[in-house]
């Protein structure tokens, strides 16, 4: 089971209490109005899906209730680091490099996957 | 010749069959329940009218005098747990700082877990760490038992109190049982 750090309890909890709320930092524009219909359905619809980091929503729904953003990294599903919802976005060198010394999240039972032999 | 032994055969629907375990699964009494939603800058006035410090950290939880108890759920949100005849809900009234106090006296139902190996019933279909140094006395939150929701409050080494919702009561009850008698001693 993965171990989550949600930034308002400050304690890694058990992946059963989140729900993956779907990709951070959208923002409507101000005017939707002046919006073409293409630019609203790619706000709506269109998400970047990449393979390796991304910057996600959760939510500890069954915690303190709050959304809160994380980076992810989807390929080895290590999260990089955990930040309160409206702060900006981290800056990911730094993250990097601090992740490679001091994981936010590990394995309760080590799994050794392809990629890390 | 071998030595027989043999298991005691207990019937499955008996209703004492958690009789001489150390771990009692039982019903708590009825309470006055408010959930209580309110910004930081409410919340020095709410503690003084509750006659209890609201806690502000996650998991912990702040009990008066008389019994009554506030339990951190989330940065603006505590379950109170009073007395049945308690005139909380009247004392919020008077509040004239913004908040949210809704009675949810009988949303819940509350089931005391308790005696040697209470965590471990807990931690039957619980996943958070019921440890003593993870989740002390006096720690309380939200979780999941199992296929449900629940509030989990430390009340003692050996005692819990569990919050469930009324309609998931039954098949908490069941569960915590199922687990004592796996887990009592």
């Amino acid at each position: 089971m993965l171990l989550i750090k949600c930034p308002y309890c400050e304690e890694e909890r058990p992946e059963l209490e989140f729900r993956h709320a779907g990709e951070a930092h959208l923002v409507r524009e101000g005017k939707i109005i002046d919006q073409s219909d293409e630019d609203f359905a790619a706000f709506l619809y269109l998400r970047q899906n990449p393979k390796g980091l991304v910057y996600e929503r959760w939510r500890h729904i069954h915690g303190c209730g709050r959304f809160f953003n994380a980076i992810r990294d989807t390929v080895s599903d290590k999260f990089l680091t955990v930040y309160k919802a409206g702060e900006p976005r981290p800056d990911l060198t730094a993250i990097k490099a601090e992740g490679a010394a001091a994981p936010t999240t590990r394995k309760r039972r080590s799994r050794t996957t392809k990629s890390e032999l | 010749m071998a030595d027989m032994s043999s298991a005691t055969r207990l019937h499955p629907l008996r209703a004492d069959r958690q009789s001489g375990r150390t771990v009692s699964v039982t019903p708590a009494g009825d309470a006055t329940r408010i959930s209580l939603r309110a910004r930081p800058d409410a919340v020095a006035k709410l503690s003084r009218l509750l006659g209890l410090s609201l806690p502000t950290r996650p998991k912990s939880t702040a009990v008066a005098k008389d019994g009554r108890a506030a339990l951190w759920l989330g940065p603006d949100e505590w379950l109170l747990i009073d007395a049945p005849d308690s005139d909380v809900a009247a004392v919020l009234a008077r509040a004239d700082v913004l908040h949210s106090a809704v009675d949810v006296s009988h949303r819940n139902v509350g089931i005391i877990v308790s005696g040697e190996g209470a965590d471990r019933t807990i931690s039957g279909g619980c996943p958070q760490d019921l440890s003593l140094a993870a989740f002390p006395v006096g720690a309380a939150s939200r979780t999941v038992l199992g296929k449900i929701e629940v509030i989990v409050w430390r009340t003692g080494e050996d005692s819990f109190r569990i919050e469930c919702w009324r309609s998931f009561s039954e098949y908490a009850y069941s569960f915590l049982q199922e687990s004592a008698k796996d887990c009592g001693i």
